[in-house]
């Protein structure tokens, strides 16, 4: 009886003795299926590494699922520590400056240092306030890029298109005559959209790309993208490409079954490609239209950022960024870099990848973060709007439409232009 | 008639508490809230909201989006209504005059009750989908193309056709019941006056039936505005885009995904207003023509 007791009370202070020292954070996410399993890996690390601090990652589903759940935690008080919020969230989130806590705040209050300069060229500012200050932190980064498999083209006798001339007379003809779907895409606004903009250096939005001001128009009459739309509708009926909709899986499905030759999707999402692509296949640059121009640029980052949130106590705060320096080590970095596709966000990280010889052994690998380093123009830094989930919505809907064949050209995006347009001057107005 | 009394005036109050806490709660103030905040437009965090009158429900009237959404949510429901009373009845009918296995028979045409229904949608995307779907192998054996997600009327055409398979069993079990409520004496007396099973069965079989069909229409046609949710959201797999949509699921897309909240409270209150509509027809001149036994 007396040794039960003290095997209990051993048992008691054994297990709360480092409980109750512990600062214990909440880190709410949306990176579902194996990025889930390396999101809960590097938790585990970080928990692993120290004894102070414990954070709990919690998936809470897709991006716009994510973000809506954080902003009823936060109306009711109940927010996590941190929360990733993706591009499209930027300007809802960082128009709340009562709801976060600049990452470079946050950094410099707890004594950890911090350099906008160690962060790499094309994620630095995607996340930033208008005074170039970072609010979020950079996590899962990812850029478009054009994947390929390898022994489709073989067959077909080419090599993947550099440009969108390229691709319409000489690749998808040869693909199509081997037996191939040649083309699909995953998110028409992201890839067909935002970041055709950002390759050929093409304002997407008055006012900066709407970094300078709440007033802001999107760009959507522009003849550069209607034409690339009309040129896309061409192939889907010529059968240069397929097209199965705005959902992401169900357009890349067909190229992981090898029925699509090339594919359009993100750089992120080379480690499930690994996976589950049953053929060898390579990645490259999103193609460009030589007719717009011939000096390609950079494209935007994607993917999304951590953001702290305010209401929470210094030691937890604290405990925040701690986890932020541990996120942001060069080690953690190329982990999550070399499991998943994402593009380190540090130099440091980018020359231990490139040191421990990641690229030599998978090449592909290296497509993304090369392309956010390309050259950087006028229009490339990235985009501020607010709404501009529902400004993507409308996209897919007036796009599926005019591809479907349910309205013109001139319709679908005139219909964008001015459901977008409207939408951002409510934003506005809520921001007075 | 007799009526009991209550010879406390509290007494009554005191029994209603509970179910009148429950509605406020849950009914009232949500309401009222909603009412409310379709009058203000807010950022999405909460910290400011200002008032704009009743710009949130012009903006709705003038959308021709919103418009569109609101006649398919029309067709939707007719068609859900329709096919779903229609085959539970046929469906009921039959299964009365089964005999041998008649148990299992009806066990099996209730079982589909038990699914819920983002399962279901689920089941339908698994049977429509566009790369592995058994559904749309078969569209394409007779010669159609089917694409969830694509085609605005397969998208449609799939929406309709989970949800009257999941609503048709519910029906079924209620009609099945009615059926076997009907005197026998009645059935025989009918049976002697009128030989033609059809005309036996508008004169007198449906007008007995028919407090159950009332009961039944008024459920259905809200299990199609409002319980049909969980379907349309795992067919459109979190992407409205081009997709139908009926007018909950459109509350739901510009509140809790676009984060416009001013905007989709106004559309919930049409909502609540056209329910209130929808009750006072029903029973105003539905219910006069129909006879309780």
């Amino acid at each position: 009886m007396k040794r039960m007791t003290i095997l209990a009370a051993g048992t008691f202070l054994g297990l709360s003795a480092p409980a109750f020292a512990q600062t214990e954070i909440t880190w709410w996410h949306g990176m579902g299926g194996q990025l889930g399993d390396v999101v809960n890996q590097i938790a585990a690390d970080f928990n692993d590494s120290q004894e102070d601090y414990r954070i709990v990652p919690v998936f809470k589903g897709t991006y716009e699922e994510t973000l809506t759940a954080t902003i009823a935690a936060f109306r009711a008080g109940e927010q996590p520590n941190v929360v990733q919020v993706f591009d499209a969230g930027a300007a809802t989130v960082i128009g709340a400056p009562g709801a976060v806590l600049p990452v470079e705040d946050l950094m410099k209050d707890n004594g950890i240092p911090f350099d906008i300069e160690d962060y790499i060229a094309g994620v630095r500012y995607f996340f930033a306030d208008s005074d170039g200050k970072m609010i979020g932190m950079p996590f899962n980064s990812s850029t478009p890029v054009l994947y390929f498999n390898t022994e489709a083209m073989e067959k077909a006798g080419v090599t993947a298109p550099k440009t969108w001339e390229e691709f319409q007379d000489v690749t998808a003809p040869a693909l199509k005559e081997a037996g191939y779907i040649p083309l699909t895409q995953s998110h028409m606004p992201w890839i067909f959209t935002e970041n055709f903009f950002s390759r050929h250096n093409l304002p997407f939005a008055s006012a900066n790309n709407g970094f300078d001001s709440n007033e802001v128009t999107i760009n959507m009459d522009s003849p550069e993208i209607k034409s690339h739309f009309e040129a896309f509708k061409g192939w889907i009926d010529g059968g240069l490409a397929g097209f199965y909709g705005a959902a992401w899986d169900d357009n890349a499905k067909p190229f992981e079954a090898g029925e699509v030759a090339m594919w359009l999707g993100s750089s992120g999402s080379f480690g499930g490609l690994s996976e589950k692509a049953g053929f060898d296949f390579s990645a490259t640059y999103l193609p460009y239209w030589e007719g717009i121009t011939t000096d390609p640029k950079q494209t935007f980052i994607g993917g999304a950022a951590n953001f702290a949130m305010t209401g929470h106590s210094d030691e937890e705060n604290k405990a925040t960024a701690e986890f932020f320096r541990y996120l942001t080590s060069p080690e953690v970095q190329y982990m999550w870099h070399r499991e998943t596709g994402y593009v380190p966000i540090t130099t440091a990280a980018y020359e231990l990848a490139k040191e421990d010889g990641h690229y030599d052994r998978f090449p592909a690998a290296e497509i993304g973060i090369q392309q956010l380093t390309l050259p950087a123009g006028e229009f490339t830094k990235g985009y501020r709007m607010g709404f501009y989930v529902q400004i993507r919505d409308v996209m897919n809907r007036e796009y599926t439409r005019y591809l479907t064949g349910e309205t013109s050209l001139d319709d679908a995006f005139a219909a964008i232009k001015s459901e977008a347009d409207e939408l951002l001057a409510r934003f506005a107005q809520t921001q007075q | 008639m007799k009526r009991a009394r209550f010879h406390h005036r509290l007494l009554p109050v005191l029994l209603l508490v509970p179910q009148l806490t429950i509605i406020v709660i849950f009914f009232y103030w949500p309401a009222w809230n909603a009412v409310q905040s379709s009058f203000f437009l807010q950022d999405p965090f909460g910290f400011g909201s200002q008032f704009v009158g009743l710009d949130n429900y012009s903006r709705l009237f003038r959308s021709a989006e919103y418009m569109k959404v609101a006649r398919f949510t029309l067709i939707f429901t007719l068609l859900v209504t329709g096919f779903s009373l229609g085959l539970a009845l046929l469906l009921a009918v039959k299964a009365d005059k089964v005999i041998r296995g008649a148990r299992t028979y009806r066990t099996l045409l209730m079982w589909v009750y038990a699914v819920a229904p983002p399962v279901a949608g689920l089941i339908g995307v698994a049977l429509f989908d566009q790369n592995i779907g058994a559904m749309t192998r078969l569209f394409s054996g007779l010669g159609h193309d089917f694409r969830l997600g694509v085609n605005y009327l397969d998208t449609a055409a799939a929406m309709v056709i989970v949800s009257v398979w999941i609503q048709t069993p519910v029906n079924f079990i209620f009609f099945l019941s009615g059926l076997q409520s009907i005197p026998q004496g009645v059935k025989e007396a009918a049976l002697i006056d009128n030989p033609s099973g059809l005309r036996r069965f508008w004169e007198v079989t449906f007008p007995l039936l028919a407090p159950t069909a009332f009961f039944l229409l008024i459920i259905n046609i809200t299990y199609a505005l409002f319980d049909t949710f969980g379907i349309i959201d795992t067919l459109v797999k979190n992407n409205p885009a081009s997709n139908p949509m009926t007018l909950v699921y459109k509350v739901f897309i510009d509140g809790f995904r676009g984060n416009d909240i001013g905007g989709s409270s106004a559309q919930s209150v049409v909502l609540m207003v056209l329910v209130l509509i929808l009750t006072v027809v029903q029973f105003r001149l539905l219910e006069r023509r129909i006879h309780y036994t």
